[in-house]
């Protein structure tokens, strides 16, 4: 049982939610989640750590309410208590001084790439992030990012907000404008396919942060298996993050739809 | 001489087509009448053979020869001398292979041999219904912390026997459940969790504590198990790792590891309309393999309302690693088996679901290394069969993430770790391991034995050690 401690509203449909969870806290490191259930009938559901604070204990996480499981998390308040929460789960994100780092997050993608930014601009990097969504509501944790961008280029759908277009055009601009040494992406997984396409057209070293269908988070039951390099690997153990070039999103794209039917 | 004579008692067990429409038990157990004819046809042998194929050498005749006389509570009390667990292994030992094998009937009479798994399930129900679960006589807290990773029948077996010679036992488990494969793996049809529940409440009883939601190696790390105070580690973290056979549409939607069909519906309760965790209810379901895992799938599907459930496996029934009972059971439910058949692709749809499976079709030829005669591919012999969820149950390898986690470690290429054989000590002076991450995919009997084992060599090292500071 974890307590939560405060709750934000970014948008409508995404909230921010600070947890009581000293051990995961002093453990976690930038790319790592969390497997929480909401309810003894509930559903295990990954969610990235956003933050975390070892002081006060807590982790930062931020949810969009796409289905029953993160409607059910969203809607809880402060004082109330999360089931389960367990973690941090996956390996952490592969920080070091690669030089120019594009960051570029979709929607609530943005949430588990807050960790990334900070630890890329700790390690010394140039770091360009570029948010995404497909309007002004839906861009979340701008001021966030600027802390730790040395640049934050805001694109949106309907041109509300930011620039009009798509997370591919904002990258693709950085890209033709100055040398980019690695491209980090996380969202939608359409829009982390075209953000491959793109790098690998211009031979950037591209990340991406897999959000696949899970279960335990252990590697014990195979639900997030995807296929890289035209191998099987697990997602909750061989990833989060893998070479987004080696990816094949269309097999991705395909399993996320997995229990449409049932559900 | 007329205790020969006897049959050997049948268990009463629910009509499998009401069966199929539930999750209900579908063995019995014995009524009181039954176990004592049943004991009475134990010989109380001078050299028990049986005792020799049980792998901890529970006292056999002793806890049957209690049941003849009535003494329920003894015979129980028997079992527990050597066992933690003997209401689940007396469900789950595959005791055609272990003691009954053995048995004096069996082996010299050419009768059926002792119903020896029955009669210990009904010694632990009974003491289980009597609502007085005996605590063991316990020595004083002596004050030293021991932590348990994992709390699967290996964890629990060694985290009772620390608790009784008096040390501070925490058990470390993953997931939100206590309980490991006996929860998440075995399905209420054939191990009820009540009966789990109430050995573990006898562990709390006896000062356990449990930590769910805890992965030693990412929640906590092995310098923080020390910093805690924690003076030996028991490492039974198990083999959840399932395999899957790496061919051509095995990643189509609707083809999963038994491992998530399972955890699905036992762990979280899936089928249950009240679940937010969805499951697939095929109607026309596959499984791929013939251990217990694929009979507790193929099972559960056939419970899930599938018309056609389907047992494929590529060697023949006779070498089937399944419990025989499971085996006669699938059979009575309706479960169909294509033995020699191996699948060797997947097709899907447009949406990417699956929709057929191709099986190559096999015979037997020359034993290979596990003894077995291997099946080998008849040239052009394939079939297409129509299925819309396929079950891959092929085995599991050991968890990584305790080896991954803890430096110093050794480990074998197969990723089992590395233990001396008679104390279960690992390369770490302070880590022991046993069950599945050291045997790789066992049995619940062999994981507890480890924990007992484990448990007295390291109390001995323990002392050991107190003695000479
Ligand atoms: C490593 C990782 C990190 C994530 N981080 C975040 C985050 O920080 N914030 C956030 O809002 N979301 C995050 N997600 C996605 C989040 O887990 C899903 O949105 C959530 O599980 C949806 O569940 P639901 O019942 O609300 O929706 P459903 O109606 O069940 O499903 C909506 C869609 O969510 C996906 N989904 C469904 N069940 C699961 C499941 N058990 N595991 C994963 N995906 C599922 C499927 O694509 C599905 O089509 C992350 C996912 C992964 C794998
Ligand atoms: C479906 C199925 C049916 C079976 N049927 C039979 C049968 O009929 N008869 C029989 O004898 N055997 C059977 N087996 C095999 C038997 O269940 C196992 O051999 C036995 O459970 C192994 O026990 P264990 O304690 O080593 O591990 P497990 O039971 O696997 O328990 C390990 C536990 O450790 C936890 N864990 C793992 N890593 C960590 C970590 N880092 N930190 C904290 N916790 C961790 C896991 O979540 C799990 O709960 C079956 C197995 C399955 C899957
Ligand atoms: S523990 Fe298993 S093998 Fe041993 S006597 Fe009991 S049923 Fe037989
Ligand atoms: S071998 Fe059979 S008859 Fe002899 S003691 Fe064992 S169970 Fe009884
Ligand atoms: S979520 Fe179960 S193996 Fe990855
Ligand atoms: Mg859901």
């Amino acid at each position: 049982m974890n307590k939560i401690v405060a709750k934000e509203h970014f948008s409508e449909k995404v909230v921010k939610l600070v947890v009581e969870a000293p051990l995961i806290a002093r453990a976690r490191k930038a790319g790592h989640f969390v497997i929480v259930r909401v309810g003894e009938k509930g559903e295990r559901i990954p969610l990235t750590i956003a933050e975390a604070d070892t002081q006060a204990g807590t982790i930062t996480l931020v949810v969009q309410a796409v289905g029953k499981s993160s409607a059910k998390l969203c809607a809880l308040n402060p004082g109330d208590y999360i089931t389960d929460v367990v973690g941090p789960l996956g390996k952490a994100t592969h920080i070091e001084h690669f030089g120019t780092v594009v960051c570029c997050g979709g929607g609530v993608g943005c949430a588990p790439l807050l960790p990334i930014v900070e630890a890329m601009k700790a390690a010394g990097n140039r770091v360009i992030t570029v948010l995404a969504a497909r309007t002004k509501e839906l861009i979340i944790l701008e001021e966030q990012m600027r802390k730790y961008s040395d640049e934050v280029i805001v694109m949106t759908d309907d041109g509300s907000y930011g620039h009009k277009g798509l997370v591919t055009q904002g990258v693709e601009e950085v890209i033709k404008r100055e040398k980019v040494d690695l491209c980090v992406t996380i969202g939608p997984a359409v829009m982390m396919k075209f953000v491959a396409l793109l790098t690998e057209k211009y031979h950037i070293p591209t990340v991406a942060s897999l959000n696949t269908i899970m279960v335990d988070g252990t590697g014990m039951c195979g639900a997030c298996r995807i296929t890289v390099g035209g191998k099987t690997r697990f997602v909750c153990i061989d990833g989060p993050e893998f070479d987004a070039h080696q990816v094949d999103f269309d097999e991705m794209l395909m399993r996320l739809s997995s229990y449409k039917d049932v559900e | 001489k007329e205790r020969t004579d006897i049959p050997r008692v049948k268990m009463k067990e629910l009509d499998p087509a009401y069966r199929v429409t539930n999750r209900e038990e579908v063995n019995c157990g014995l009524t009181p009448e039954q176990a004592v004819l049943e004991a009475t046809r134990c010989l109380d042998c001078v050299e028990p053979l049986c005792m020799t194929g049980c792998p901890v050498g529970i006292n056999i005749p002793k806890f049957i020869k209690n049941i003849e006389r009535g003494d329920f509570r003894e015979a129980a009390r028997t079992l527990k001398e050597t066992s933690a667990l003997p209401a689940v292994c007396g469900r789950v030992c595959p005791q055609e292979r272990q003691c009954e094998s053995k048995c004096f009937y069996l082996q010299k009479l050419k009768k059926e041999p002792i119903a020896i798994g029955y009669l210990e399930r009904f010694a632990a129900d009974y003491e289980q219904a009597s609502g007085e679960v005996a605590l063991p006589d316990m020595k004083p807290d002596n004050g030293i912390k021991i932590a348990v990773v994992g709390s699967g029948p290996c964890g629990l077996s060694f985290a009772g026997d620390m608790a009784k010679l008096g040390y501070r036992v925490t058990v470390f488990e993953a997931l939100h459940e206590i309980g490991g494969v006996l929860k998440y793996g075995i399905p209420e049809f054939r191990l009820p969790n009540r009966i789990v529940d109430v050995e573990i409440d006898s562990l709390r009883r006896m000062g356990v504590e449990f930590m769910t939601d805890c992965i030693v190696g990412k929640t906590l790390s092995y310098d923080d198990l020390h910093e805690m105070g924690f003076k030996g580690i028991m490492v039974a973290s198990g083999a959840g790792l399932p395999r899957f056979m790496n061919i051509p549409g095995e990643n189509l939607n609707g083809v999963m590891s038994s491992n998530e069909y399972l955890t699905r519906v036992n762990l979280m309760d899936a089928a249950n309309p009240e679940s937010d965790t969805p499951v697939y209810k095929g109607h026309r379901v596959a499984v791929i393999g013939g251990g217990n895992t694929a009979m507790d799938s193929v099972r559960t599907a056939r419970r899930l309302g599938a018309d056609r459930a389907m047992i494929v496996y590529r060697r023949s029934e006779a070498e089937m690693p399944a419990r025989q009972e499971e085996v006669h059971h699938a059979k009575q439910e309706g479960v169909e088996f294509l033995t020699l058949h191996n699948p060797i692709e997947y097709i899907g749809d447009e949406r990417g679901r699956v929709r057929q499976m191709k099986l190559q079709k096999m015979e037997l030829g020359e034993p290979d290394a596990s003894g077995r005669r291997s099946p080998v591919p008849i040239p052009g012999a394939i079939e297409t069969i129509d299925v819309d969820e396929v079950i891959v149950s092929v085995g599991v390898s050991p968890n990584p993430l305790v080896p991954n986690a803890i430096e110093g470690l050794e480990v074998t290429p197969k990723g089992t770790i590395v233990v001396n054989a008679d104390t279960l000590q690992s390369a770490l002076p302070d880590i022991y391991a046993g069950g599945d991450i050291v045997r790789g995919g066992a049995t619940v009997i062999l994981a507890m034995g480890d924990g007992r084992r484990a448990a007295a060599a390291m109390h001995e090292a323990l002392q050991k050690q107190q003695r000479s500071a």
